[in-house]
């Protein structure tokens, strides 16, 4: 039997960061060293898990996702699924299925956990926006981010770099983190309390899951753990003499803890360190505890990821507490005296869906392309991959925004076709005309609810 | 198959307009009243007498009947028309069209907007249901686009075309202050102007038109009827338009130094009324500066200058008052303000005291007594998608 594992993997950290130092000024205390990753105004969990996944199939052109799960505690919508909108942003095919598996922190390994054992190529995508009230410890140790893992059987085109070798799960109902939907604020236990249970938790499935394997600890080379409770964490990777194989440990201080994302950014973390033949161990320390052991393959040294999570730690800009603070909603602030944008219509959405989430063109007879894509053209054009150069760009200091000002530019692509397009995770002065911009999934404003998803154009 | 106008064929016989600004305390029933009571009253004839009318307005309202109910007309064909920026020169067309028809002896065209009851600045278009990837730039961050596109093609430095894009608005407030109907009456210096701070590219306020209340009328017949009317007539020697089809967007090959629409459109004009040399032939021209870029390019693109030439000219002072040329001679969109349905009219009302020696004394252009033609440039959309208008009226 073809084993099946782990065949594509990439992490999505936005471009902004919250220097934690600069917090307590402001809000009375809380705050630290290092940064968080903050999502742009401009993003939510869909977003983000968009082009997380943009990313993970970019390694894997062949593989075509059966099933979609998207997990998140900060989903954009309830009632309607928001794994729908990842679907049509990456045009997966209208017979794979989409599925929201949200609400908790652990909903994301349970995703991976029905990757794992499912039938096909699963697309596993799990993302969290997380705040928390200003000066808390949520809003500082927290982050913004992404993660998407192709999983599916060891084919050419899409060969299993980490094979899925065993696994262990402790499930135990206990209270330690809590939140009533729609709060911006979790609520937590005392601490120590959630130790005493996550601890005994993570070590009965990691030895469940060794021996399912057939494994002692010393083979298992690389250790990622995650999980909200940061002490418990700590506190199990001492118990498992993780040491230096610990991975990922570092992006607390930089990026912060991705929530529900958190899994999935720290097991591609350890893949892009993985060399063939060593072993990942991953444990979830969620609502109980969960293992996953994958051992890289001959493929992982060939495999090289379209965004690795170091480089995107080290690419972002800070933003100022301020900022973040509008940004999140916490600090509510006058907004521009202009119209508020009316709310796009679901019926003429619906017609221009390709175009809209998924950037699809169109093309004459003669190969001109038309962005966005013109009645009568025979030919249909994806472009969300296509990169561009400014031509002209403007500053528009009156136009409605959700972060004023609207920083917009006229984009020729490479290979033809412009679109004037707004740019975002860019400073004004930053733009210049003949700049190279690359497509980003974005969310343009909320009206009435509807969350109006269009494509911007960011500096490369 | 072809565009041949109707020169000389059709004349106006009477015109009104409002003073163009803030107003408060007026509707769009005091204005259209107003204005349609002026023009009523220059051709000496009652709204009875009208045979059709032609209703502009851009956002105002919806149908005829907009006019048909201040006015208490009875028994009237009204048609509510609408095309952008350049609504009000469209109702004139249109009247103008059904007179040289033959249809109606007499027609009317008002074009009217009230902008202020918005209760935000600027011009705010009415949302049509859309997929929501519709661009939500303003109109002055659309056509700030040319500057930095106008001053790399001609390499021109930044700071000497923001000095010209100045000269702009200071000489058509120096207009506006001779005019009694303007929204802005007061000077502005070129230092004054360049001191505002930026609010879209590089153009602060004092490069955008001023947002104002007002309605303009003008009545038309067939020529061979003006002198029942008025010993003093002007004619219509050309009406053009162009609607762009948006390929500007879309295509690489649209450099933002230009407008094509407006291009064509000025040739069509000009063939119609038989015109070579409009720099020379032309005693005025009123053209839409929207925004002052807009002024800049369209001196090139009405053919009054060589391509590349229009800020040199400009700073020469060609289009001034006393100029070789002058343009916006009544202050134009930037200081007489832009009530959209009615500013197409608006700029006609200016041909039609200028062509007929009656504008006030500090504002007559002295060689209408050896020019007889004006023109009006009126445009609606942006850089890259836009309708344009055209007219050349004469005495």
């Amino acid at each position: 039997m073809a084993s099946r594992g782990i065949v594509a993997a990439a992490a999505y950290v936005p471009h902004r960061r919250l220097d934690r130092s600069t917090i307590a000024a402001v809000a009375g205390g809380g705050g630290g060293d290092g940064t968080r990753s903050v999502a742009g105004y401009d993003e939510d969990t869909t977003t983000m898990g968009v082009e997380a996944a943009r990313a993970a199939l970019r390694t894997v052109p062949g593989a075509a996702p059966d099933t979609l799960w998207f997990s998140t505690v900060a989903p954009a919508y309830a009632d309607k699924t928001n794994a729908t909108t990842v679907h049509a942003a990456l045009r997966l095919a209208r017979a794979s299925r989409a599925f929201d598996v949200n609400g908790s922190v652990r909903s994301s390994v349970g995703a991976l956990f029905a990757a794992a054992h499912g039938d096909g190529t699963h697309l596993v995508v799990s993302a969290d926006l997380r705040a928390g009230l200003a000066g808390g410890a949520d809003e500082a140790t927290f982050g913004d981010g992404a993660a998407a893992l192709v999983v599916g059987d060891d084919e050419p085109d899409a060969p299993v770099l980490a094979e899925l070798i065993g696994g262990g799960t402790a499930t135990e109902e206990f209270l330690d983190r809590w939140r009533a939907p729609g709060d911006v604020r979790s609520k937590v236990w005392e601490e120590r309390f959630g130790e005493t249970r996550y601890v005994p938790l993570g070590e009965a499935a990691w030895e469940d899951s060794l021996k399912s394997a057939g494994l002692v600890a010393d083979q298992v080379d690389h250790i990622v753990i995650a999980g909200p409770h940061a002490r418990a964490v700590g506190a199990l990777a001492k118990k498992l003499a993780a040491g230096d194989r610990l991975v990922g440990a570092d992006l607390a201080a930089t990026v912060g803890n991705l929530g529900a994302a958190q899994p999935a950014v720290l097991l591609t973390a350890a893949l892009e360190a993985a060399e063939p033949g060593q072993v990942i161990g991953l444990v979830v320390l969620a609502d109980g505890a969960d293992v996953l052991l994958h051992r890289a393959t001959d493929a992982v040294a060939a495999w090289t990821s379209a965004r690795p999570v170091a480089d995107q730690v080290t690419r972002g800009a800070t933003i100022d507490y301020g900022t973040y603070l509008r940004w999140r909603g916490i600090l509510p602030v006058e907004p521009p005296r202009r119209p508020e944008p009316a709310r796009p219509s679901a019926s003429a959405s619906r017609r221009s869906a390709d175009w809209k989430l998924g950037f699809v063109g169109s093309s004459d007879a003669g190969g001109e392309i038309h962005l966005p894509p013109q009645p009568g053209d025979p030919a249909a054009v994806p472009m969300a991959d296509a990169t561009g150069t400014i031509a002209t760009f403007t500053v528009d200091r009156l136009a409605y925004s959700p972060s004023p000002p609207v920083v917009f530019a006229v984009v020729d692509f490479d290979g033809g076709g412009r679109l004037p397009v707004e740019l975002t995770d860019v400073d004004v002065d930053q733009v210049r005309i003949g700049a190279s911009v690359e497509l980003t999934f974005r969310k343009l404003f909320t009206a009435d609810g509807i969350h109006n998803y269009f494509w911007k154009a960011r500096l490369r | 198959m072809g565009s041949h106008g109707i020169k000389d064929r059709v004349a106006i016989v009477g015109m009104g307009c409002t003073r163009f600004a803030e107003h408060w305390d007026k509707g769009l029933d005091d204005l259209l009243i107003e204005a349609t009571d002026d023009a009523f009253t220059a051709t000496g004839v009652t709204k009875e007498d009208i045979d059709a009318y032609w209703l502009g307005t851009a956002q105002g309202g919806m149908s005829g009947m907009m006019l048909a109910r201040p006015l208490k007309l009875e028994g009237k064909p009204v048609t509510r028309v609408e095309n952008m920026c350049a609504t009000g020169s469209e109702a004139l067309r249109q009247a103008a069209y059904a007179v040289a028809s033959g249809a109606y002896d007499l027609a009317m065209a008002v074009g009217v907007e009230k902008v202020k009851d918005s209760g935000y600045q600027g011009l705010n278009a009415v949302p049509v249901p859309n997929d929501g990837t519709q661009r939500t730039l303003t109109a002055a961050a659309m056509f700030s686009m040319v500057a930095p596109a106008y001053a790399e093609r001609y390499g021109v430095p930044m700071d000497e075309l923001k000095a010209v894009l100045a000269r702009i608005a200071s000489k058509n407030h120096s207009n506006g202050a001779r005019n009694p109907r303007a929204q802005f009456r007061r000077q502005m210096s070129v230092d004054q102007i360049l001191a505002m701070p930026d609010v879209a590219g590089c153009l602060s306020v004092f490069d955008c038109a001023g947002v104002a209340d007002g309605a303009a009328a003008a009545i038309v017949c067939r020529a061979e009827d003006a002198e029942r009317y008025t010993d003093s007539p002007i004619y219509v020697k050309a009406l053009s338009f162009v609607a762009g089809n948006g390929s500007g967007l879309t295509d690489p090959d649209y450099d933002y130094t230009t407008f094509p629409e407006v291009v064509a459109c000025a040739q069509d004009a000009y063939a119609q009324a038989g015109l070579t040399d409009p720099r020379a032939e032309l005693a005025m021209a009123e053209v839409h500066d929207c925004f002052t870029p807009t002024e800049l390019v369209l001196m090139e693109d009405l053919g009054f200058c060589e391509r590349g030439r229009a800020w040199k000219e400009i700073q020469a002072g060609a289009f001034d008052l006393d100029g070789d040329l002058p343009v916006n001679p009544d202050g134009g969109l930037k200081s007489f303000g832009h009530p959209v349905g009615a500013s197409g009219l608006r700029m006609m009302f200016e041909a039609w005291l200028q062509l007929r020696g009656q504008a006030p004394g500090d504002r007559q252009i002295a060689t209408t007594a050896d020019r007889h033609l004006a023109l009006t440039h009126n445009l609606g959309g942006y850089p890259g998608e836009m309708v344009s208008f055209v007219s050349i009226l004469g005495t």
